[in-house]
């Protein structure tokens, strides 16, 4: 890799730290549980994006398999948080019936 | 049970909601991650994956379902009791290094071949292969018994 990847690499890398750090804020200061949901899936987001550019800067394909996890498992939680938060129950016993 | 739409004034929320979208997308996205845990099953011996790892992917395709359909459902999906998938994957785990001692060789060293399969051509056997089969059906089940244990609602 040339020079001057290297360097866009690290200055991306570097601008992909403060964005988390400004989403930490919101997590730990959000003022209702949406907002926490929502900056936890922009948290996945950015980190699969982190992992991508440290992949990169580290010229190996091995991390790939990380993102395509990352990203299955930050689907899931924002599935289950959005159901959480629709109907207050997460995993029903008999949806039918009404439980 | 206070729902969001229920405190904005929908009284019979729960009978009406029509969760079509849900189901149909969990239907395609489970058979992918259920792919791509296989996928990282088999490349966990030069690349990063494993047992561990497919195992839990595998426990969470089955969550997603959970998720997006009901207990019952699923439980009518895979007829297996979880306590019966975690027994069997101990045994393997157990059983596949102590038929190595056959060998003449210490505990866990593992013995490998290779084989020819007509479309795929050269494809190494490995015995380790069988215990991280047994690590898979472990963490699995016990990811998916934990899971109903904490999360599902008690009858």
């Amino acid at each position: 890799m040339t020079n001057f990847v290297n360097i866009i690499v690290i200055i991306c890398i570097i601008a992909f730290a403060f964005a988390m750090l400004g989403m930490l804020y919101r997590i730990l200061k959000g003022p209702t549980l949406h907002d926490r949901v929502i900056t936890l899936d922009a948290f996945g987001v950015t980190l699969m994006g982190m992992i991508g550019l440290v992949s990169m800067a580290l010229d190996t394909s091995y991390l790939l398999v990380v993102i395509m996890l990352i990203g299955m498992i930050g689907f899931i939680a924002t599935i289950g948080f959005a159901k959480f938060l629709e109907k207050g129950v997460i995993i029903e016993n008999d949806r039918d019936n009404n439980s | 049970m206070k729902s969001t739409l229920k405190r904005a004034g929908y009284s019979k929320v729960q009978r009406q909601m029509n969760d079509v979208f849900i189901h149909f997308t969990s239907k395609v996205i489970f058979l992918i991650i259920l792919l791509f845990s296989i996928n990282l099953f088999m490349a966990g011996h030069y690349t990063p994956g494993g047992g561990f790892v497919g195992g839990l992917l595998a426990a969470s395709a089955i969550i997603l379902l959970l998720i997006a359909f009901d207990y019952e459902t699923v439980r009518k999906m895979i007829p297996v009791n979880f306590h019966f998938i975690i027994t069997l994957g101990l045994t393997l785990a157990i059983v596949a290094p102590t038929l190595l001692f056959f060998f003449g060789t210490p505990f866990f060293t593992h013995q490998h071949t290779y084989i020819n399969v007509p479309v795929f051509g050269e494809v190494a056997v490995h015995t380790a292969m069988l215990f991280d089969a047994g690590v898979f059906l472990t963490v699995s089940g016990t990811a998916l018994m934990i899971v109903t244990l904490v999360g599902g609602t008690d009858e």
